[in-house]
């Protein structure tokens, strides 16, 4: 069966500064992938580009069989994607945000879909209330449940973790463990190495633009790991 | 057409950490595909929650007003003694009101949802962008429309002159349909530039010169109780250029979304 995400030589530059330099990266269904790289290192870029919000200079982006350049807007229905800022309305309530995003992709049923998912991230309660007085913890339990309401069987975390406290990251880790069911891809990047061993089936590590180090979570050295996480810092200084 | 993805299974895991409730697995059916009424569902989706925001933040209607209500003043202080009659500069206040605190609710349009990051999730939604683009502009056009409904009286109260006639309030209409138009389009354009407060005049004021003329040349002659033959080319300058610019912005729009 062919993965779910697949990334083929990816190649991306921003001015004359290569950020991306043939990155070749697998996501089966049922698998989460945890992205682990400093700050600059493409991580960010490279998320963006699955999603579809940037173009590859080279390189093709593959989900569920359909390269994402060529494909209709049809396929963001099959994608969800959660970033460091929240991507919500703080003038709209909880309920509002997730209805105005449901609506967006044209969900059937879906008052009891964002029952369901309010209810997975405990915001029930808080529905009413305006985003504006949410906590980041809130604020980032309902950006899931935004990229969530539609159940996208690609789902893309660009650093989730950025700012929660113990009791949302032990939220957010078990929400994971619930969305990695046989028919989805989890792809997520983070600073964290602890985190990206427990929340993850395999880690891969983008180091100057490329995959330097892809392996399952249970045969990951993590020694090594730290080591060439180190050598990453080093290497890299711009934002990314 | 819909498509009904499988419902999610709860993970072992989850009971185990005991941390959330376990998503409910009842299967997410969506429509696909396009249709016009699908589209213009998603335009009044745009609109109205540009709407309901504007309604709790008062982050453009509001400054729109008092900037208008500010320069109404201003204006009437500075032609008070020099002008033998307001109805010679009436419509040149109008038309630069109109245009000034027009570019202040424009601005907001987009770089409002630029600074929140909620323009990804936007375009991470299966919508056409044509569809958020109309649906923007949409919203930007009633805002323009609700400043001139409280600035005309305001011009009447200041410079006692009233601009209630009928081809005045069409060519405002005409006028701000295409202000509105190029300005969404330059909005977004400018929406992530840092400078984006400063470019945003310095781009819109010279597209808005035919329609500044226009409108002022339409106001000037209703004032001066010519007939509509008089200023119908006037008139028709508005339509043209709201065809032209409505028809460009929609194709461009897109492109602007190539790098996000």
């Amino acid at each position: 069966m062919p993965p779910l995400i697949r990334i083929d030589n990816v190649h991306k530059r921003y001015a004359a500064k290569p950020i991306l330099r043939g990155v070749t990266l697998a996501v089966a269904e049922g698998e989460v992938v945890a992205l682990l790289g400093a700050n600059g290192a493409g991580k960010s870029t490279l998320l963006r580009i699955i999603a579809g919000l940037m173009k590859p200079d080279r390189g093709e982006i593959v989900l569920g069989g359909v390269p994402v350049q060529k494909a209709s807007v049809e396929l963001r229905r099959y994608i969800g994607f959660v970033s460091h800022a929240p991507l919500l309305y703080e003038h709209l309530s909880g309920l509002e945000n997730l209805t105005f995003f449901a609506s967006l992709y044209d969900l059937q049923n879906s008052a009891a879909r964002i029952e369901a998912v309010l209810q997975a991230v405990d915001l029930w309660r808080r529905r009413h209330d305006l985003v504006r007085t949410y906590s980041r913890g809130m604020q980032q339990r309902l950006a899931i449940a935004r990229a969530i309401v539609h159940d996208p069987p690609v789902l893309l975390l660009d650093e989730p973790d950025t700012g929660l406290d113990q009791q949302s990251a032990q939220m957010l880790q078990s929400l994971l463990h619930q969305l990695s069911d046989k028919r989805r891809a989890i792809l997520f990047s983070t600073h964290n190495l602890d985190r990206a061993l427990t929340w993850s089936n395999s880690v891969a590590m983008l180091m100057r633009g490329t995959i330097t180090y892809h392996a399952p979570t249970e045969n990951v050295d993590r020694h090594a790991l730290s080591q060439l996480e180190s050598q990453t810092e080093s290497a890299v200084g711009v934002e990314g | 057409m819909s498509v009904s993805l499988p419902a999610s299974s709860p993970v072992e895991a989850t009971a185990e950490l005991g941390v959330v409730q376990p998503l409910a697995t009842s299967p997410v059916i969506m429509h696909t595909g396009s249709g016009f009424g699908r589209y213009w569902r998603k335009v009044w989706l745009i609109m109205a929650k540009d709407l309901r925001i504007e309604l709790r933040a008062k982050e453009i209607l509001v400054v729109m007003i008092a900037f208008s209500a500010l320069a109404v003043i201003i204006f009437g202080l500075a032609f008070d003694l020099r002008v033998p009659r307001a109805t010679m500069v009436v419509p040149g206040v109008l038309w630069g009101i109109l245009l000034f605190s027009g570019i202040l609710g424009l601005n907001r349009s987009f770089s409002a949802e630029q600074d929140h990051q909620t323009l990804l999730a936007l375009l991470l939604a299966p919508i056409d962008r044509t569809a958020l683009y109309l649906g923007k502009f949409l919203a930007n056009l009633l805002f323009m429309l609700l400043m001139a409904v409280v600035l005309l009286p305001m011009l009447l109260f200041i410079f006692d002159v009233n601009l209630f006639r009928f081809w005045i309030l069409a060519a405002i209409l005409l006028g701000s349909i295409g202000y509105v138009a190029v300005g969404t389009l330059f909005a977004a354009l400018t929406a992530s530039i840092r400078a984006r407060e400063s470019m945003m005049p310095i781009l819109l004021l010279p597209v808005m010169a035919p329609v500044f003329m226009a409108g002022i040349k339409v106001a000037e002659q209703v004032l001066d109780g010519r007939d509509w033959t008089d200023f119908q080319n006037w008139l028709g300058m508005l339509v043209a250029f709201d065809l032209i610019f409505l028809t460009a912005a929609f194709l461009l729009f897109d492109l602007i979304w190539e790098e996000m």
